[in-house]
């Protein structure tokens, strides 16, 4: 049996007799074939030995059990690493940071605990999948939209607390979440907000309450372990409208950006989109050499010889039939008064409830409300997983094309091809800033695995150079991006740290997590 | 790994801007085919066993319409020697396919038992072994 580090072995089985009393022998996994479904599905580790394997998995059904297993990991020193669906692909999945660890699974814990149609909330336990409140919706009836991501089998809780994001006017998930119950790492159950008032009529109606509003410290964290989680649902709109938006000059870029920026800022568009060049991505021979090789001019004259748009961006909206037309009147305007030569096309437009038929026919339903994991359709055949280096930047078109150079040259310095760079378009998943989604594919492959940590790493530390940090990230890389953090001398992990100490100080959960370890363990880390 | 970044972006990108879609049809004849997971149980009635398993855990990907990866991955793999669509094969073993849902492949990642417990894979194995005259 694989023990836990620091855990003498007599120790660790003691706490697993204590952890089968406590929720029951069924749910305590321990033998190699379970434990070895905690792996990370798309680790960058694959077959390497600083792959992070569990020693152990439990499943608590309820809060009080949750109680009880803390209680006995504090006693005994075990490592925590907690996950809801364990869905987390692309950023360590259901494995945990520190080899050894034993994974908290709340996947069982799944109850959709309330819908409100007329207030527009939910209020759900962790093991709630996107699909699963969608189903609950859907069966009930209810006229709410929830806010998938790409993939629907994640949790609406893990997915907030990792801060994720989706496409709808709720995009913005942690944003969207309104109270909290916690339990700590001394076994205390919290509830935050209006929660913290018995018989509370608001805890998913402000989000609040009194005092210091302490919600953001369970985020990205090793604080304390969320059992419930409140979140602000959209209600159904009457319409959808979008329209894309064209231009044909390199510069134009600048002028386009500008008014998006302002579009957003001002709420006239409130959803996810992305600005893309065409030219980035198209497969035509002569332009793949244009693009290693050509002027702006040659592109720009490419571009207007094949009609397509140097850039484009397409704007959502989301609303009553009349608003979302006048909307999109309004952006034209302010667009073609920016950028003249400025190209309009309507896009995709639908009244809501939407029926079979049409749901049958919408390859991606995502940014309707609908769960889906189509993100999946693409992808090679040796493809085994991906992960994601997501910098913010501002939003403006001097950023855009200074990223894209900067990341670019990060690829050619490390003697890889350029070009990639201009393929990974923005996004405006998170109001007033962009972000950046760059794809890494994962293989069984330690060579391409190890290459590609090697660029992921210099991509970090190049963004902080031009004063770009990351938003998320595996748990590979979450110690090289907090030390990109280091404004006064890394003031902000000792604040970290300070709390860490404070409210879990035998650091039984989650060490590691976005470079916060457990006091015993900082020296060795190189943290301390 | 950039062609199929791209079209990842493309397909992302393009989704929202396809061409303008008809007002809304009269009829509602509840959720369909390629949504079958919604309301499974409703639909589960007099269908063989573990129908309801495969619908809530496996069409997301492996039904059939647009939008099912796991469908459009075994399309690529077969090119047709074999059915696309689980469901339809003949010659899937339960060792097959707890294989992989326990040990995934490709992009499909593991499924632990909290998220499908043994019970609800035997019952999966059964619904996709079904047709296969050997099982």
């Amino acid at each position: 049996m694989r023990v836990p580090p620091g855990v003498s072995p007599a120790d660790f089985a003691d706490a697993i007799k204590q952890y089968e009393a406590a929720i029951g022998k069924e749910w305590v996994f321990t033998s190699d074939e379970d434990v070895d479904t905690y792996r990370d599905s798309y680790s960058p580790f694959w077959h390497e030995n600083e792959e992070p394997i569990p020693s152990a998995a439990i499943a608590p059904g309820e809060v009080e059990q949750v109680q009880a297993v803390v209680k006995i990991a504090n006693s005994h020193r075990i490592p925590l690493w907690t996950i809801s669906t364990g869905k987390n692909l692309g950023y360590g999945g259901s494995a945990p940071l520190l080899g050894g660890s034993v994974v908290l699974d709340l996947k069982r814990m799944n109850r959709v605990l309330e819908v409100n149609d007329k207030n527009h909330y939910a209020l759900v336990e962790p093991g709630v999948s996107y699909f699963d409140l969608y189903r609950h919706i859907q069966n009930q009836g209810l006229k709410v939209w929830i806010d998938p991501p790409d993939p629907g089998w994640g949790s609406l809780v893990g997915n907030a607390l990792e801060r994720g994001g989706g496409y709808t006017p709720m995009r913005d998930h942690f944003d969207c979440h309104c109270g909290m119950e916690v339990v700590l790492a001394n076994g205390d159950v919290v509830r935050t907000g209006m929660g913290a008032l018995p018989n509370a009529k608001t805890w998913q109606q402000y989000k609040y309450g009194f005092g210091p509003h302490v919600d953001g410290i369970f985020s990205q964290s090793n604080f304390g372990i969320v059992t419930k989680m409140g979140f602000w649902l959209y209600p159904q709109p009457d319409a959808f409208l979008s329209g894309s938006v064209m231009v044909s000059k390199h510069e134009d870029l600048h002028g386009l950006v500008e008014v998006f920026a302002n579009l957003i800022d001002s709420n006239i568009v409130q959803a996810t989109t992305t600005v893309v060049s065409p030219l980035a991505y198209g497969r035509d021979p002569e332009l793949a050499a244009l693009r290693a090789k050509g002027s702006t001019k040659d592109l720009e004259d490419y571009a207007a010889q094949k009609n397509i748009p140097y850039w484009s961006v397409s704007l959502p909206f989301y609303g009553s039939p009349k608003v979302v037309a006048a909307q999109w009147e309004y952006a034209r305007d302010k667009f073609s008064a920016a950028i003249p030569g400025a190209r309009f096309q309507d896009g995709a437009s639908y009244r809501f409830p939407l029926d079979a038929d049409q749901l049958a026919k919408i390859a991606n339903p995502v940014p309707f409300g609908v769960p889906s994991l189509q993100t999946f359709s693409v992808g090679g055949p040796r493809s085994q997983g991906h992960m994601w280096f997501s910098p913010i930047i501002p939003m403006t078109g001097e950023s855009v094309l200074e990223a894209q150079q900067v990341f670019d040259q990060v690829h050619k310095d490390l003697g890889e091809a350029g070009g990639a760079s201009a393929a990974f378009p923005v996004w405006s998943f998170f109001a007033r800033a962009f972000v950046i989604i760059y794809f890494f594919p994962i293989e069984h492959d330690v060579e391409k695995n190890r290459r590609n940590r090697e660029i992921f790493r210099r991509l970090v530390t190049t963004s902080a150079e031009h004063g770009w940090g990351e938003y998320r990230t595996h748990t590979a890389f979450m110690g090289d991006i907090s030390d990109a953090y280091s404004f006064n001398d890394h003031a902000l992990r000792r604040l970290h740290e300070s709390i860490k100490d404070a409210l879990d100080p035998n650091g039984i959960l989650a060490a590691g997590k976005c470079g916060i370890w457990p006091k015993s363990m900082r020296k060795a880390k190189g943290v301390a | 790994m950039k062609k199929s970044a791209a079209f990842l972006i493309v397909a992302l990108a393009v989704s929202i801007a396809v061409a303008a879609a008809p007002a809304r049809a009269q009829s509602d004849q509840g959720v369909s085919r390629s949504h079958a997971w919604v309301n499974a149980t409703v639909n589960g009635e007099g269908q063989p066993r573990g129908y309801l398993q495969y619908q809530n855990y496996c069409s997301m990907c492996h039904g059939e319409g647009v939008g099912k990866p796991g469908t459009l991955a075994l399309q690529a793999k077969y090119k047709g020697q074999l059915p696309a669509l689980l469901e339809k094969r003949t010659d899937l073993t339960p060792q097959l396919i707890k294989m992989y849902v326990r040990n995934g492949i490709s992009v499909m990642p593991i499924f632990r038992k909290t998220e499908i417990s043994d019970a609800d894979l035997d019952a999966i194995c059964a619904y996709l072994t079904r047709n296969n005259s050997k099982q």
